[in-house]
């Protein structure tokens, strides 16, 4: 069990170790649905919801099922992770046709978005308990927002300036965001 | 569907359709563990062992899976296979096993091998997918060694742990914090664009001159 205060987990998975800029985790959104601010903002708090959804689960799964046999942990993680996409999916797609369409396929592809699952894995390895797990998805899925909004407000920004053919695409995706996560290197002291 | 040749199902993820390179499939181990070469090798023979094995099984048992649920048996050979290497590298790997920490687990959310399940193991057979897994998977170590290569070198000065050049060498080290993940893999991109580019560009000319 950690003893970790609940504002240090929760500024940690936000800024100084930001799941997208610091540790590479949900790339594909990162790079996928990064072109609008809007469709950014959205996925970012669906996101945060799947998170949060997600730890509770595997906090429940690692407390009462898992003690006995540790070595399906991945295998149940997944299952887990899985099968709450697929309700959010549905949520999402009867709540919200517009927002079902604009996320597209990577709604469903969530199934496979390494924060998700490494957010489960995360909490186990360090212990984190019932209010740490929750805090943690909380920072996490703010992080990855504040990421993707970053993101996108400078990609809506450079679409129109002339950068070199070459450079036109991922490429220049990459850049801005090595050149992002250099600026949140700075909250490093923080932690 | 087109007809493909054994050694084009090889060549094609090694080479033509790279998957960290071209197709931009598993960024996530391909940009957090490649801070230095022995970390992406490793991470490199775990992903390899993951994407050969869950491929032989899934084109051997393609008539067994129902299509409605094919994806979520897919994800679960691949979570198998993925415990499975979990266990070996922590058992005859220690050090590696600690280095790469929750990453190992996060081998079962590589889009990769999910990928290469779905577009060919299902449909394919068992000789052919090995194939293609085994090329996929050392097109997948090409790109990391490439990165960790470029990291290690740039960041800390050294090849696999020995010193390249001499004390007075300034680390640059921002390669080998996460943002040189980025900048290292947006310039490999920038250069590849460029010969692509000069490429089409000379073809063209050629194909002006002899018109």
């Amino acid at each position: 069990m950690s003893d970790q205060g609940l504002f240090s987990i929760f500024f940690s998975a936000m800024v100084v170790n930001n799941f997208t800029l610091a540790m590479f985790l949900g790339l594909c959104p990162f790079m996928g649905v990064s072109a609008r601010v809007e469709t950014a903002l959205r996925m970012g708090l669906a996101n945060i919801f799947v998170l949060v959804l997600t730890s509770t689960s595997a906090w429940v799964l690692n407390t009462y099922i898992l003690e006995t046999v540790p070595y399906l942990r991945i295998i149940s993680f997944i299952i887990v992770v899985a099968s709450l996409v697929q309700i959010v999916e549905m949520v999402v797609k009867k709540l919200s046709p517009v927002l079902f369409r604009q996320l597209g396929i990577f709604l469903p592809l969530m199934t496979t978005n390494c924060a998700i699952f490494g957010l489960a894995i995360f909490q186990t390895n360090r212990g984190y308990g019932f209010f740490q797990g929750i805090t943690f998805a909380v920072g996490a899925g703010l992080g990855l927002t504040l990421a993707l909004v970053l993101m996108a407000s400078i990609r809506e920004s450079v679409e129109f300036s002339d950068v070199p053919n070459i450079a036109k695409g991922t490429a220049l995706v990459l850049i801005i965001a090595g050149t992002l996560s250099m600026a949140f290197m700075g909250f490093a002291g923080l932690s | 569907m087109r007809k493909t040749t054994p050694s084009h199902d090889f060549i094609r993820g090694i080479w033509n359709e790279n998957p960290v390179l071209i197709q931009m499939l598993g960024l996530c181990p391909a940009l957090a563990v490649t801070n230095s070469v022995v970390n992406a090798l490793a991470m490199s023979a775990a992903t390899f062992f993951v994407i050969c094995c869950s491929s032989v099984l899934i084109s051997t048992c393609k008539r067994f899976i129902p299509h409605e649920v094919r994806i979520s048996a897919y994800i679960l050979v691949i979570a198998t296979f993925v415990t499975l290497a979990d266990m070996l590298l922590q058992a005859y790997a220690p050090v590696q096993h600690k280095a790469l920490g929750a990453f190992i687990a996060l081998i079962v959310v590589n889009c990769m091998i999910l990928g290469r399940q779905e577009a060919f193991s299902a449909k394919n057979n068992v000789f052919r997918s090995l194939l293609d897994a085994v090329g996929t998977g050392i097109g997948f170590t090409i790109a990391l060694v490439m990165m960790g290569g470029f990291r290690e070198i740039l960041g800390v000065g050294a090849f696999l742990g020995f010193p390249l050049f001499g004390p007075n060498f300034e680390p640059w080290v921002i390669m080998v914090l996460p943002a040189g993940g980025f900048l290292t893999l947006g310039f490999i991109l920038l250069a590849m664009g460029y010969f692509e580019q000069r490429k089409k560009t000379r073809a063209e000319a050629a194909a002006e001159a002899s018109s």
